[in-house]
């Protein structure tokens, strides 16, 4: 009820401030806007009105619960990393090699591997659905990032790289972050290579040193408002692939693994904060 | 025996400490994460590599060398990349190189085009994504410079319509690797498209230049 009430009083105030952008000059009217949303993150910063908590809940939930062939819950089965069922602290340490797939893994990546391998489960659909859509209360996958993001919380990122699939994921991310390719020649680089720049009026990270990373890096999963709704790390790296024109890029996929990588590392010693709010 | 073994032990060891000292990825394995990673068109995912957009995945001369140097040619690279992309542009028959600055408006608000989710009759130019351009429009990004005045700066003379002509064809005739799109060469506007967004910038009645 709070939330609701704080977040129509935010709302509200973020359009007046939006009609006064149009009434002042240009510089003027971009300061305030700027204001304006920094007004309204500060707002919506108060822990109890992120909507995004409500995954946090139901995402403990999913994971407390009997599913698949096996008819077992991921906590009783699903090793993140720091121990079976262990959420606290796992996420800090993602992605990581896991010997039993042989793989490096993020935290989504990992959880569809538990469901499938260790639950028994068909993931066809988690996997297709594992992006809600707007008015859908989330899903099955983002609930579950956030709950164990959100066990991380006040943690710092620190990656080990020590295994060699470790590091070679790390060198993999960082080569594509670099590849321009595509029929407008985008890279992960043109838009996230500077400080202070912006697509439009959204203020872009610069993700080539820590302290344009940790900002961006360290809050993911995070309630988005321009979508209402939580949308997850593997979200954000797919949806920039499709904004560079390129092909669509597989859930859980390598390359989406090894530019996580790349990313967290580069955001090594970033406390996590899980879900925060963005635009 | 033991001798072999310990040889063959540290043979081993010496090889994966190389591999993973150098830090260097080699191209196959580059190339077989992008496979795996972007995988043909099935029902979980319509829009996968088909046979029109493997190719996106194909880097050419100028992506390959500019990925390689993180945008940071060498000067004899860069002369060869605006060698290059001089040579790629088409000029429009008629000779004009000015169209019509309202529908050039139009492009250069537009975002769409070229996405997986768009419709193919979808173009659009986004250059406001990266530009200032018309002072009354307040939404504009800055990963390139202020166009603002372009034309009553560079002059309205047919000359200067031509260099820019050439510049958002391909822009990177004057700077190699440069971060925008070349908008001509790969088929993103077409010429008449283009001659629009000139006469947006260099036309002497556009707001660009009030």
């Amino acid at each position: 009820m709070k939330t609701r009430r704080l977040y129509e009083q935010a709302t509200a105030g973020f359009a007046a401030l939006c009609l006064l952008c149009a009434a002042g000059g240009p510089a003027l009217a971009q300061e305030d806007a700027a204001k304006g949303i920094e007004r309204y993150r500060e707002m919506m910063a108060d822990p109890f009105a992120n909507p995004g908590l409500l995954y946090v809940d139901q995402g403990e939930v999913l994971w407390k619960e009997k599913a698949g062939e096996k008819n077992v819950s991921l906590a009783e089965v699903c090793d993140l990393g720091k121990g079976v069922g262990v959420v606290a602290g796992a996420f800090a340490e993602l992605p990581r090699y896991f010997a039993d797939a042989d793989k490096v893994m993020d935290v989504e990546s990992r959880i569809l591997w538990c469901m499938e391998k260790l639950q028994g489960r068909d993931v066809t659909n988690v996997k297709k659905k594992a992006f809600s859509g707007a008015g859908e209360g989330g899903s099955e996958m983002e609930k579950l990032a956030t709950y164990v993001g959100n066990a991380s919380n006040g943690m710092k990122f620190a990656l080990k790289l020590e295994h060699p699939k470790e590091k070679q994921s790390y060198a993999i991310g960082e080569k594509l972050f670099y590849m321009k390719a595509g029929p407008h020649d985008f890279s992960c680089q043109t838009c996230h290579s500077e400080d202070g720049t912006r697509i439009r009026l959204q203020d872009l990270a610069n993700l080539t040193n820590a302290a344009g990373a940790i900002p961006a890096v360290t809050t993911w999963p995070a309630y988005r408002v321009s979508t209402d709704s939580v949308k997850t790390m593997q979200h954000r790296m797919s949806d920039c692939y499709r904004q560079m024109r390129m092909p669509k890029v597989g859930f859980g996929s390598d390359a989406v693994t090894a530019l996580i990588t790349f990313l967290v590392k580069t955001s090594e010693g970033g406390e996590v904060n899980i879900p925060a709010l963005k635009r | 025996m033991t001798k072999k073994l310990v040889l063959a032990a540290l043979a081993v060891s010496l090889c994966a400490g190389v591999a993973v000292a150098a830090d260097a990825v080699s191209p196959d394995v580059l190339q077989k994460v992008i496979a795996s990673s972007w995988k043909e068109p099935d029902a979980n995912n319509p829009a996968g590599v088909g046979p029109s957009w493997s190719g996106r995945l194909v880097q050419d001369d100028m992506q390959k060398i500019c990925s390689e140097t993180r945008n940071k040619p060498s000067k004899e690279q860069a002369a060869a990349i605006s060698k290059a992309a001089l040579a790629s542009v088409k000029y429009p028959e008629d000779g004009k190189f000015l169209g019509d600055w309202k529908k050039g408006e139009k492009i250069a608000q537009e975002g769409k085009g070229l996405r997986y989710n768009d419709k193919p009759e979808d173009v659009g130019g986004n250059c406001y994504a990266c530009h200032q351009i018309d002072p009354k429009e307040l939404s504009y990004g800055t990963i390139g410079p202020s166009l603002k005045g372009y034309g009553k700066t560079l002059g309205f003379d047919e000359k200067a319509q031509k260099t820019v002509y050439e510049k958002i064809y391909n822009s990177h005739v004057s700077v190699a690797c440069s971060n925008m799109p070349r908008f001509g060469t790969q088929g993103i506007l077409t010429i008449e498209n283009l001659k629009d967004v000139v006469a947006l910038l260099m036309s002497p009645d556009s707001p660009v230049n009030k």
